[in-house]
């Protein structure tokens, strides 16, 4: 049915002005303006502007740069979500299985959900880092040469670790949430079948959690794609040899530092592209989940 | 106190349904009129236009002699109880009482005097600081009548408020909301389909049928003579029996079965007869009578139905008091008097 | 349901005392370097207990003031983070609720297209748009503000959108029943859709107070004056792992400072933050 309403003319409009009017200075407008400029080429001096239609994606896309960029973001993301989500639900079945000490549990592991991704990132090189790190010290002591400041390899796990660990709060609320909601008769019911602690969890309980894990999958891509430009950015600035440069990063490497106007504004164009498809399939879970949730 | 004039009332929603279609009425003051219908024929559409919640597509309303039509619904002097009661959870029920007063300006001492004096109607001074969600579903109705009474308002509105309740407690509010209403000298538009209740509440019943009024009158009225084969069916329970019937030369014929002796006369298209009115065995004077097969007996209480076929495949049901002997499969006879029937032309219209 | 499985139970316990211990280790892995000495500190490995410096270190980097942070107080750093934290979390919140308020409880012209412009927005952050974003706010003259600190940040679609979700659930009747009792579009905002909303303002307000907290792109770009810095900002400035003249112990402690602040808020609004993500952001 029709939702009952107020008759009024002018004051909805009123009370839409104030996020209508930020929206349109600080979205809307920035946003036709990196997709005007990305069809732009501007020379060195700024001093002349000609339109190149698409010739700024295409140096994009064939630029070596980006396509590593492209793969850098792909297994920063894909490892950070699967670590951030694998700990976390193994923290959240554990926590259904315990009688006491649940709430506890939960206030000492949701900490990190508070620290800035790049304060995160900057206690994990405090705690790896080569010069001072305890860590490195016990790494090197044990014979395994650790320098995450020189080795790509290392520096990537470093600022997967950082982001992962930052992003475990939220998904251990999350799944405890959704393992609560499994209605207790089902657990009996599979216990009564003879099914053990184990094969419940894979058979019953994974199962119903699976929109909770999708949810949080998509959740997760999001975040390691542009919540972690802190991390990146305090940590290890890229490098080493590009090796942690994710395309936010490069976006803004190539606008700040490159100044490259046409080509940051043709990566932002493309990363506004994978934003938009990411929250098209995040909106259309969630009006699901409204509607027959 | 008011009365209350609808004038050709239409409701036109904007996709496009029409959900009333021209409806006249004059409820006087102090009145309690029902409204009943089957689900969809427009009774909480007619009612919320009253209230000022819907616009009014067409026609006038007019409260207390004044047309409301432009008027806000806190402009009407109108008070309205609500199916799932729409108290404000994060509020006492002494607050739920006094927002209404509070937003007219009535004084915080008069606003106090009303609250006392309709918690002692109501027997709702216990919980008057506990908040809705600490309340039964009965008291959560108390509560919801308390805030229409404090009001005083011309007229009360009520669109289904028993319906959430259990059957036992039904009946108890219902007797109340009668002797409520009667104390008060209310005028009181309330909206059921329950005609159960519509029958013992009403000083005048108004059957609804597809946005449109079938027929208005007392209880009685339209028990003993409905208007139309629509409410014949629709007014009674069990429901009256409706039988097709088909002229044939001089004698009119009933296809489903039974016959008749009386002369139905020449425009009869159904034949209308209560369970209460049909009686076991053959009579020499009976009007109409029927060959059955007992189908199935339910005992209801003081009395029992039965359900039987005619052989022709018709169905018939009769009322017997108290616990009948008839079993399922039994073949019997029924008839009935010639005051007992009830004609129907073409267009479902009465007949005589 | 009743299991007789002691050894279950434990293992449980000790894959959550593990958890507790990795999510929790960093943080009190900084929290003791930030009382010991620089000299201790450079000297891995690190104690796992805290030192004495406590009072040493955090007196010298709260009173002392910090040169290496170019001549700007913590306390300073503290404020315009707490500012740029609660303005934004404020600022969402009334906008959000005034916008969701609109669309949910009002039919006018126009309101499925102000539905989509807004939610058009959802989730396509600053970051996918920097270089535009920061040339508006260099000609508007926003650079080194409080309101460019937090007024590009006030417009979320995110917060309108959990809105519209709760102000969906309120049953029409409601509305209809303060129509009645005389209350107008403003007086039911007042007297019954913000106080029903109150557990839902509270969640969002943690939520939103860290989400400007831990801002970091944003001050980057537009705080140039280092007075107009946010303690996360600082924080990254003083570091630099090649540097050997890096104060570490005092570095820790601006960790902590900069830590602590959101960690308490999320501890003790623990339950409305704990309802407000979970039940409010799917
Ligand atoms: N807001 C609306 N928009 C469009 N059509 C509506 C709206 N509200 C009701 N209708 C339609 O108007 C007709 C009458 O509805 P109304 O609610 O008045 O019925 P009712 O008699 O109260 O039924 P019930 O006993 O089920 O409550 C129905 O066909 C319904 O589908
Ligand atoms: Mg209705």
């Amino acid at each position: 049915m029709s939702r009952v309403v107020f008759p009024a003319r002018v004051l909805p409009y009123l009370l839409l002005s104030p996020q209508i009017a930020i929206t349109a200075v600080f979205f809307y407008w920035p946003a036709s303006q990196a997709l005007w400029q990305s069809v732009l080429r501007e020379d060195p001096f700024g001093l002349k502007t000609t339109f190149v239609g698409l010739a700024n994606f295409r140096s994009v896309l064939a630029d070596p740069n980006y396509l590593q960029s492209a793969r850098v973001t792909v297994v920063f993301s894909v490892a950070t979500a699967l670590l951030a989500m694998a700990a976390a639900l193994w923290l959240a079945s554990a926590a259904e299985r315990v009688v006491r000490g649940r709430g506890l549990y939960r206030t000492l592991l949701i900490w990190p959900y508070a620290v800035a991704p790049a304060v995160a990132g900057m206690l994990w090189l405090f705690m790896f880092n080569p010069a001072m790190g305890t860590f490195a010290y016990m790494l090197r002591r044990a014979g395994y040469n650790w320098d995450p400041l020189l080795d790509p390899g290392q520096a990537m796990t470093m600022v997967v670790v950082a982001a992962a660990w930052k992003q475990i709060s939220y998904n251990f609320l999350f799944f405890v949430a959704a393992m609560q909601s499994i209605p207790r008769s089902l657990i009996e019911a599979a216990a009564i079948d003879g099914a053990g602690s184990t094969k419940r969890f894979w058979t019953i309980v994974l199962p119903l959690i699976a929109p909770t894990t999708f949810f949080l999958l998509v959740v997760n891509t999001v975040y390691a794609f542009f919540d972690t430009f802190g991390i990146i950015h305090a940590v290890t600035g890229g490098g080493p040899a590009r090796a942690t440069e994710t395309l936010v990063y490069k976006v803004y490497n190539d606008g700040f530092v490159h100044l490259s106007l046409g080509s940051s504004a043709a990566q932002s164009v493309i990363l506004m592209a994978i934003v938009i498809l990411l929250t098209a399939i995040q909106f259309r879970f969630v009006e699901r989940r409204v509607h027959y949730g | 106190m008011a009365s209350i004039t609808l004038s050709d009332v239409r409701k036109v929603y904007p996709g496009g349904v029409e959900a009333v279609r021209g409806v006249s009425l004059d409820i006087a003051d102090g009145e309690m009129v029902v409204l009943v219908g089957p689900s969809g024929c427009g009774k909480s559409t007619l009612l919320r236009m009253i209230a000022g919640l819907e616009t009014i597509s067409a026609g006038t309303v007019a409260i207390g002699g004044r047309v409301v039509n432009e008027l806000e619904p806190a402009a009407r002097d109108i008070a309205m109880v609500f199916q799932n009661y729409a108290l404000y959870p994060h509020m006492s029920v002494r607050q739920n009482l006094a927002y209404g007063l509070k937003n007219r300006g009535t004084p915080a001492a008069e606003i106090a005097r009303r609250i006392d004096a309709a918690a002692a109607i109501l027997e709702i001074a216990p919980f008057l600081d506990r908040r809705p969600g600490q309340l039964s579903g009965g008291q959560r109705q108390r509560v919801a009548m308390g805030r229409a009474i404090v009001r005083e308002p011309a007229a009360f509105l009520f669109d289904e408020p028993l319906s959430n309740l259990d059957a036992k407690l039904r009946v108890q509010m219902r007797v109340e909301i009668r002797r409520l209403q009667r104390s008060l000298a209310t005028t009181s538009v309330y909206v059921t389909h329950d005609q159960l209740e519509a029958m013992t509440l009403a000083d005048r019943l108004v059957v609804l049928n597809g946005g449109r009024i079938e027929q208005v009158g007392t209880p009685i009225e339209l028990y003993e003579k409905p208007a139309t084969s629509f409410v014949a069916a629709f007014i009674g329970s069990p429901a009256m029996n409706l039988l097709p019937a088909v002229r044939n030369g001089e004698a009119v014929t009933l296809p489903g079965g039974g016959k008749v002796a009386a002369a139905l006369g020449p425009e009869v298209a159904t034949l209308g007869i209560r369970p209460e009115d049909l009686v076991p065995g053959r009579r020499d004077d009976a009007a109409f009578t029927a060959e059955l097969t007992v189908a199935a007996v339910e005992l209801v209480g003081a009395e029992s139905y039965v359900h039987g076929t005619t052989p022709e495949g018709g169905e018939l049901v009769f009322r017997v008091a108290g616990r009948s002997a008839i079993a399922p499969g039994e073949g019997m006879m029924v008839s009935a008097s010639a005051e007992a029937l009830h004609r129907f032309g073409t267009e479902g219209r009465r007949l005589g | 349901m009743q299991e007789n499985r002691p050894l279950a139970g434990l293992v449980a316990h000790l894959v959550l005392v593990l958890g507790v211990l990795i999510v929790a280790f960093p943080i009190w892995y900084t929290f003791v370097a930030s009382t010991h000495s620089l000299q201790t500190i450079l000297s891995p490995p690190l104690p796992l207990v805290p030192g004495d410096r406590f009072l040493d270190n955090y007196g010298e980097a709260l009173v002392g003031g910090i040169g290496q942070i170019g001549g700007v107080g913590i306390g300073r750093l503290l404020f315009n983070t707490a500012v740029m934290a609660t303005a934004i979390a404020v600022g969402k919140i009334v906008i959000s609720i005034l916008s969701a308020y609109a669309i949910v409880f009002f039919r006018f012209p126009g309101r499925m297209v102000f539905f989509w412009l807004i939610f058009i927005t959802l989730m396509l952050p600053v970051e996918v748009r920097i270089l535009p974003t920061y040339k508006v706010m260099v000609d508007l003259g926003l650079i080194d503000t409080y309101t460019g600190l937090t007024l590009p940040l006030m417009a979320s679609a995110t917060a309108t959108f959990l809105f519209r979700q709760f102000f969906l659930t309120i049953p029409p009747e409601l509305v209809e029943a303060a129509r009645i009792d005389g209350a107008g579009p403003m007086k039911f905002l007042r007297d019954i859709l913000l106080p029903l909303s109150k557990t839902n303002i509270a969640a969002l307000f943690v939520i939103l107070f860290i989400y400007g907290w831990t801002q970091y792109l944003w001050p980057l770009l537009i705080t140039s004056d280092s007075r107009m810095s946010t303690i996360v900002i600082a924080l990254r400035k003083m570091v630099s792992f090649t540097d050997a003249d890096t104060p570490w112990h005092l570095v820790m402690v601006v960790a902590i400072l900069a830590i602590l602040p959101p960690v308490m808020v999320v501890v003790l609004m623990q339950r409305w933050f704990v309802k407000g993500l979970v039940e409010t952001e799917k």
